[in-house]
């Protein structure tokens, strides 16, 4: 029987823009086991809050015990986590759900506003030739972060930055093209996505989102639609938290 | 260990006095006492090594929390709804939260009996627990294929589940119309191999009235409340929060409602009652079996903390303890 909810110290929580933050926390057991993709449940102190708000794993730092996870500020959950100070602790699970695999030798790693951070730690370990393309509605964040692991190209929908509109206009405008698709962010864009991989006959691995309850794949809450009957569902649905949030594009039904 | 028959100590023993008076006897091992304490309740014939159980729909069978929970420490394991075959469930989003606790309209998805019975069965059966099962159906004829195809397998108890919110057909269907309730009551026991369970709603105007009609139908038992219904609307989408517009209210919000509705059905039945409504800890689950309940349910605080039904069981351990009570079934309707 696994411990996985642990209280886990914070090293850091910082600012990047109005809304968005990142946070450094110590947390050795599960940077030990955690892939690129997966995610966390943290949770509320404030107890009345019942269900805990699942975050996508940013970095792992295997040699030194601590994982990244940047978040954006959406309700009162988030809020709370915001306002967390360097050795505050806070009630964390995980690592959580199917992430990414590293397959290919050339590959368009695509985010869409909050769903860019997940996609670093793989622009790190992925060896091979990398496009990292970062759509944002106007603010941008983590640009730098990214840099360091391949070439990096950004739309705005403001057109403030970048390539005016989206993370596909960004793609079409640069010319590039790849062995494998990945991406995080709005299920519109997902779904541009899996269109697009389909027309050009790339794999795409699709991280999903979805809200959630219990995280685990007990209480069958965040479901997506699936091309074929699913073994555990028995039905065409699978579990984001379990079988995701990571897919081929060609499982799911956006 | 020497037994100690605690009630003899009834009278001067209070939870101010008891690290005193304990320390006075100094063949009572404070450490010991769970050993003579019982924790052990029995409904339809079947004995629990204790009263905690998990709320049906939150805890999947069992294997995706057996990570986070000793599944051996419960007293049973009540899985999710099984259909007589699989069901895809509402539209998402299913869930959503709300002030002390969320909305839900997964729609019964389940992967049907013969998946239940081929999977889930052997996993529960490797632990020290009992296993009851929660049965849905559209019809009566659907329930009925369950119960059936249940008889022959090795599983304790089932929970008729005649009080889903978020389906169309069967679920509450069964449960807000008293002749109904008697009738499938009766035609489930009439069938079933295991002592059933009729799960009640508390979306009616009167829950005594569907209580009596499962006892006259020959139910072994209640549990009580399934979710009320609720609805909950996202300003900034202008939509309904829930895929299926309405969903089932659950958590410590609506507590106090089911305790209140235990302790009614309590006072005019005589069955044993499973209660749930809201229990994250064992005060909680404390008012539930004080108001008339033999067994308590968690269910939706599972999602805040996995480990909350083993802190329910270890935390009325401790409330016996303290109070010197040697068995829980003392504390069952010791309010009335």
């Amino acid at each position: 029987m696994a411990a996985v909810k642990d209280s886990i110290k914070i090293l850091e929580n910082i600012a990047l823009t109005d809304d968005v933050f990142s946070m450094w926390l110590d947390a050795s057991t599960i940077a030990k086991k955690a892939i690129p993709g997966q995610f966390v449940n943290l949770f509320s102190k404030d107890h009345s809050m019942m269900l805990p708000r699942p975050i996508s794993i940013c970095e792992i730092d295997k040699l030194g015990g601590r994982i990244r996870l940047v978040f954006r500020v959406v309700g009162k959950g988030t809020k709370e986590f915001s306002l967390l100070k360097r050795g505050d602790s806070i009630e964390v699970m995980g690592p959580l759900g199917n992430g990414f695999s590293i397959e290919g030798k050339k590959a368009l790693i695509i985010g869409g506003g909050i769903g860019i951070p997940p996609l670093l730690q793989l622009s790190k370990d992925f060896a091979g030739e990398k496009h990292i393309v970062l759509g944002y509605r106007d603010t941008t964040f983590m640009e730098e972060d990214f840099r360091a692991y391949g070439n990096v190209y950004i739309s705005t929908e403001d057109g403030s930055r970048g390539v005016k509109g989206n993370v596909v206009n960004a793609i079409e405008e640069n010319n590039l093209d790849a062995d494998i698709i990945y991406a995080c962010g709005p299920t519109p864009m997902l779904k541009g996505l899996q269109q697009y991989a389909k027309e050009h006959n790339i794999k795409a691995q699709l991280s999903l989102e979805e809200r959630m309850a219990c995280g685990v794949g007990a209480c069958l809450g965040c479901v997506c639609k699936s091309r074929s009957v699913d073994d555990h569902s028995m039905v065409n649905n699978k579990r984001v938290c379990k079988e995701g949030p990571v897919f081929y594009g060609d499982e799911v039904e956006l | 260990m020497q037994i100690v028959d605690i009630h003899y100590l009834e009278g001067f023993l209070t939870p101010n006095n008891i690290n005193c008076v304990v320390s006075q006897l100094p063949k009572f091992d404070i450490h010991k006492k769970g050993d003579i304490m019982n924790t052990s309740v029995n409904i339809g014939g079947i004995t629990f090594n204790n009263p905690v159980t998990t709320a049906s729909g939150t805890f999947g069978s069992g294997i995706e929390y057996s990570d986070y929970v000793d599944l051996s420490k419960l007293g049973a394991v009540t899985t999710k709804g099984v259909a007589s075959f699989p069901w895809g469930g509402n539209p998402t989003p299913r869930v959503i939260e709300t002030p002390s606790g969320m909305l839900n309209a997964i729609g019964l998805q389940n992967p049907g009996v013969d998946v239940f019975i081929a999977r889930d069965i052997p996993f529960l059966r490797k632990f020290d627990t009992k296993i009851i099962v929660n049965v849905v159906g559209k019809t009566i004829e659907d329930y009925c294929e369950v119960v059936d195809k249940l008889a022959e397998c090795d599983v304790d108890m089932l929970e008729i589940n005649i009080s889903c919110p978020n389906v169309k057909e069967g679920g509450i269907a069964f449960g807000q119309d008293a002749k109904q309730v008697h009738y499938i009551t009766s035609e489930i026991k009439k069938r079933a191999k295991q002592p059933i369970i009729m799960k009640l709603s508390p979306n009616v105007t009167d829950v005594t009235e569907m209580a009596r009609a499962a006892e006259a139908g020959g139910a072994d038992g209640i549990s009580l409340i399934n979710t009320l219904t609720g609805m909950k609307i996202d300003i900034h989408k202008r939509t309904y929060a829930l895929g299926n517009k309405t969903g089932g209210l659950s958590g410590p919000a609506i507590r106090p409602i089911a305790v209140r509705m235990v302790d009614l059905v309590a006072s005019v039945v005589k069955l044993p009652i499973i209660g749930m409504g809201g229990i994250a800890s064992a005060e909680d689950a404390l008012e539930f079996i004080m108001a008339g309940a033999t067994m308590v349910a968690v269910g939706t605080a599972n999602f805040n903390n996995p480990s909350a039904t083993m802190d329910v069981v270890e935390g009325i351990k401790e409330y016996m303890s303290n109070y010197g009570i040697s068995d829980i079934k003392e504390l069952i309707g010791c309010v009335r």
